[in-house]
């Protein structure tokens, strides 16, 4: 276990450790102390090690992440996991605004609630919210699954490409484009997968979700329009 | 960008704190916002009394003699304590109206920064470490404050546009973000008899909730109101004698963190700002819902 002290050691110090970590390393295990809000926290890490961030993290903690599998136990500010890769990042408390934004690849848990537009532009991560989401959230999302436990806030899904939302509780509103659809056996498998790797399958079960996806109106060429264009 | 920092202290034992720890947390914002920096703070003076802070450019000129003078014009003692280019002037709180107009007339350059039986507002052009340093803010006491350090958008950088921004008694206002609407919502306000020092967006949010306050409202209400008649971005929190608001539009992209604790109620553009507080480990750490009013009175 390689322990750091985020405030004694710095971040530059933190961030350039973990990138010198190609390939195959020995140093697989760490555990980030004092971090006390600090931003960008273990971005851009490309190796398959596991991070452990004590306490809360400011702004893009885990942005770009591939291969690493990064905990915070605590809350993450803006951005988490922005445009994640893949790999696996999961936050003990809450996440703010647009959690796992454009993110690629790889799993983002959040055990808390996160705000808003959450998973904006997701473009193949999954994210799994064991509490609510905020409004905007998986605005043009393009593809990758949501799984939210609680409820999605207002305008969920606007202007929504081919991504899968995925909402146990209310919605408040569905953004433009966005249209509850039916539930079939694949998004239940695609459930059931996502609350085994999103460490929920103890608190739902797949037949509790309602989906929600594109209607494929606004973004796909429509002849009618074409004056439009 | 711009920082806002806030504490409202339940537990009166860290009353004696207030200024230090206010001033540690607008500190760790210094990098949202590095040209003026602000605060206000509230504090139970001796009852009867009011306050005025004045600022002036150039203090040594002004502030000779300020409190002989102004006597002379109430009628009734004055006591002054100047702090670099602030003075503070004590009335009692029956005179703090009359005093106002015999400032202007004795000191016409002098800028009134705020009006209160417990508020005292003081802001400069400049880092947070020295602004705070100048006002020697960590020393001050207090039931409650709220810090701001400005990134300017809609206007100049002065003293003047610096926040907290006071249009009323006892309250204060500061802003993240910006307003699209304030020139029409200023005319509006105008008609309605509020004035303006500034160009500044800001005071336009702050005279907006001073006038609700006027007209008999709730600060719940006049913060609903924001809400409606308030176009473009804005986190704000506001002070008011016994009382401390948030309200964030319905966008919501300017950040916000608040904590709770059986000691106090803290706010933070980030959960950096709230670190150092005493017990913050096991507070409540919660964001703020956009289009959502949240206040604390005593």
């Amino acid at each position: 276990m390689q322990t750091f002290d985020l405030e004694a050691q710095g971040l530059r110090a933190l961030n350039q450790a973990l990138h010198n970590l190609k390939g195959q390393t020995n140093e697989t295990s760490w555990e980030v102390v004092n971090p006390k809000g600090s931003h960008a926290i273990a971005v851009g890490v490309d190796a398959p090690i596991d991070i452990t961030v004590r306490g809360s993290t400011g702004y893009y903690c885990a942005g770009m992440n591939k291969q690493a599998t990064i905990r915070v136990k605590g809350s993450a500010g803006p951005g988490v996991a922005e445009n994640m890769m893949s790999g696996t990042v999961i936050i003990d408390g809450d996440a703010s605004q647009y959690a796992g934004a454009t993110g690629r690849g790889g799993l983002l848990v959040i055990k808390g609630n996160a705000s808003s537009r959450c998973g904006i532009s997701m473009k193949g991560i999954d994210i799994v919210v064991h509490g609510n989401i905020g409004h905007m959230s998986c605005f043009m999302a393009q593809s990758g699954n949501i799984l939210v436990l609680g409820d999605a806030g207002d305008a969920l899904g606007d202007s929504l490409y081919e991504a899968h939302l995925f909402v146990r509780g209310s919605v408040k509103s569905l953004g433009t484009d966005c249209i509850e659809k039916e539930m079939r056996p694949e998004h239940l498998a695609i459930i059931a997968d996502l609350l085994k790797r999103g460490e929920a399958d103890h608190l739902a079960k797949p037949s509790d979700f309602k989906r929600y996806g594109s209607a494929r109106k606004l973004y796909t060429f429509n002849i009618d329009n074409a004056s439009s264009y | 960008m711009c920082g806002i920092v806030g504490l409202f202290l339940k537990d009166p034992k860290l009353q004696p704190q207030l200024g230090a720890m206010l001033t540690d947390m607008l500190i760790t914002m210094t990098d949202r916002g590095p040209d003026s920096a602000g605060i206000a703070i509230y504090s139970q003076g001796k009852v009867g009394h009011g306050k005025l802070t004045v600022q002036s450019a150039t203090p040594e000129v002004d502030f000779k003699n300020l409190d002989a003078d102004l006597k002379d014009a109430l009628g009734t003692p004055v006591l002054m304590l100047v702090k670099s280019t602030h003075a503070v002037l004590e009335v009692p709180a029956g005179q703090l109206d009359a005093a106002r107009s015999a400032l202007a007339k004795i000191r016409p350059g002098m800028k009134i920064m705020s009006s209160g039986e417990g508020i005292e507002i003081y802001k400069e052009v400049g880092l947070p470490k020295d602004v705070a340093a100048r006002f020697e803010v960590a020393k001050m006491h207090g039931t409650h404050g709220i810090g701001h350090t400005r990134m300017a958008t809609e206007s100049a950088v002065t003293t003047m546009g610096a926040h907290p921004f006071s249009t009323g008694p006892d309250q204060c206002l500061v802003h993240n973000g910006s307003l699209s609407n304030h020139n029409g919502v200023r005319r509006e306000l105008k008609r309605l008899g509020m004035t303006f020092e500034t160009e500044n967006d800001t005071e336009v949010g702050a005279a907006f909730v001073s006038h609700k306050l006027q007209q008999g409202e709730t600060l719940g209400q006049a913060l609903e109101a924001t809400l409606t008649d308030l176009d473009g971005f804005f986190t704000f929190v506001v002070g008011t004698k016994d009382g401390f608001g948030v309200v964030r539009d319905p966008i919501a992209c300017k950040p916000a963190v608040m904590a709770e604790t059986d000691q106090y109620v803290a706010f933070g553009s980030e959960y950096r700002a709230l670190v150092n507080l005493p017990g913050i480990e096991s507070a409540r750490v919660w964001e703020p819902e956009p289009a959502t009013v949240y206040f604390w009175e005593r």
